[in-house]
């Protein structure tokens, strides 16, 4: 179920190596207990983000939330398609409901998340 | 924490539960707009058994009534329902209600869960001797049967013709033999009804709505539907501070002594009025965020807000100094300190809404 081809945050937000990038976003649990996704406030192209530091807001019906970035890094790519269609990171989240992409990411960082064995046993101890 | 009689049945769908008004609702099913356009659509259904009822008799009632109500009273004619407010002595709210008449002398209150109390004791410190008060809460389930194709689903249901409900028009028929109390009312703006039954005749009610294709919609889509008719929800448009006069409700008060009428019929007090706002995209704003006008003047102040459906883009409901004109621009102050910006907008967000049209074309 979880991918095993990246690593998660205790703030329930995945990140996956390509290439020279990391791609962000958040995990199925993290969109199954937000509901419906109604908005995202994405970041912006060149934008330095600090790990932990709050980088996007996503709207359901009921509430917003922030998205921390899981490592520092320069955002290089946002997911544009969000505004027209928010709803992709409830259909799709490890995949069309990507949130953004980081250059000059911090690797070391990287290596400190969890995970996909690991989230789950987080995720599965959290209820 | 109450449970309603079909708490089991929203388990078994799988609800996200959550405690509203003292008792533990449904918020959603699978999804809050999946189950908001289903309402505007096609059919759905919501557990309301959390709300109260009380039935009100005696020759003295309707005076009674006329000075515990805001809407008027001796003209409701039998068969039909009228909205009205309670007010205190200070014209803030104590609930909103529907009051039934069910005959010259005896009548049908509906009210909200989490006032349910407060009614009843207000209520009953505020009636003569002989008019007798009963809380018929605790035995009286209730479902909402709401949407475009819901008369097509009642009249299959129930025993009786219901093509002569009219809007806010109310009937006796019969489901698997047993009496109910129909009424052609509720809380999305839609075509529908609402059906007080037995606990035991909801749980079959609500199975054969099920059968019948009509999809289970929790709190999440009730409140996403009645915003966007601009209908007020007790607790958040509605309180005991807020005069009953800025809620903008007018047919809801009527020009005669009530309590709290000499405060909220006067039209010199510098009041506050309720209205709609638009918003310039998907970004909602929230209760308690802040309005101001384009001059950067703090002019109000959000009471609800959310992304709407079928509006498709944020829609909320705030109380504003009562200058503003129609289509005025507004800038609300997100608690995060984002500005968003907004627009007046004649209620109701949604204007396609069903409610109020022919029952006979939904048949």
């Amino acid at each position: 179920m979880t991918p095993q081809d990246r690593r998660y945050t205790k703030t329930h937000e995945w990140i996956k190596i390509e290439g020279d990038l990391a791609v962000v976003g958040i995990t199925d649990h993290a969109q199954e207990s937000l509901g419906d996704v109604t908005f995202v406030e994405l970041p912006s192209t060149g934008q330095k983000v600090a790990q932990k530091g709050e980088c996007a807001v996503i709207e359901s019906v009921k509430a917003a939330s922030d998205i921390f970035s899981p490592v520092s890094g320069v955002v290089s790519k946002i997911n544009d398609d969000l505004e027209s269609s928010p709803e992709k990171i409830n259909t799709d989240p490890y995949d069309k409901g990507w949130i953004f992409k980081l250059r000059d990411y911090n690797k070391e960082e990287y290596e400190t998340l969890m995970d996909a064995a690991s989230y789950d046993n987080f995720v599965e101890n959290e209820q | 924490m109450r449970k309603t009689v079909l708490f089991e049945k929203h388990i078994e769908l799988k609800a996200k539960m959550v405690p509203f008004g003292g008792y533990i609702m449904p918020i959603q099913y699978s999804s809050i707009i999946k189950e908001h356009n289903a309402t505007r659509n096609g059919v759905s259904i919501f557990d309301t058994c959390h709300m109260g009822e009380f039935v009100i008799k005696g020759k003295t009632a309707v005076n009674d009534l006329e000075k515990i109500l805001t809407c008027s009273v001796s003209d409701i004619k039998t068969g039909r329902c009228r909205y009205g407010f309670i007010c205190n002595e200070n014209g803030g709210v104590i609930d909103d209600q529907i009051l039934y008449r069910i005959s010259e002398n005896e009548f049908f209150m509906v009210v909200n869960a989490s006032t349910e109390k407060t009614d009843f004791e207000w209520i009953s410190s505020h009636i003569s001797e002989r008019t007798v008060i009963e809380n018929l809460t605790e035995k009286t389930a209730k479902i909402d049967i709401q949407g475009p194709q819901s008369a097509k689903l009642f009249q299959k249901l129930m025993s009786e013709r219901v093509d002569d409900m009219k809007y806010y028009n109310f009937k006796y028929n019969y489901y698997h033999g047993e009496k109910i109390l129909t009424s052609r009312t509720g809380y999305t703006g839609e075509i529908g009804f609402e059906v007080y039954c037995t606990p035991d005749c909801a749980l079959e009610l609500w199975d054969e709505c099920l059968k019948n294709g009509a999809v289970a919609a929790g709190l999440g889509a009730r409140d996403t539907l009645r915003l966007e008719m601009g209908f007020s929800l007790y607790g958040h448009e509605l309180n005991q501070k807020t005069n009953a006069a800025s809620s903008g409700a007018a047919r809801a008060i009527s020009e005669k002594p009530f309590i709290g009428s000499q405060i909220v019929l006067d039209k010199s007090k510098n009041r506050l009025k309720l209205v709609g706002i638009k918003l310039d995209g998907r970004r909602s704003a929230r209760e308690g965020d802040l309005i101001f006008d384009k001059n950067g003047s703090r002019t109000g102040y959000i009471t609800s807000g959310s992304y709407c459906p079928s509006v498709q883009c944020a829609c909320a409901l705030g109380y504003i100094v009562d200058s503003q004109q129609l289509s005025s621009e507004l800038i609300i102050k997100t608690e995060r300190g984002d500005k968003l910006k907004g627009y007046i907008e004649a209620l109701p967000f949604y204007k396609q809404a069903t409610g109020r049209k022919d029952i006979k074309n939904f048949l």
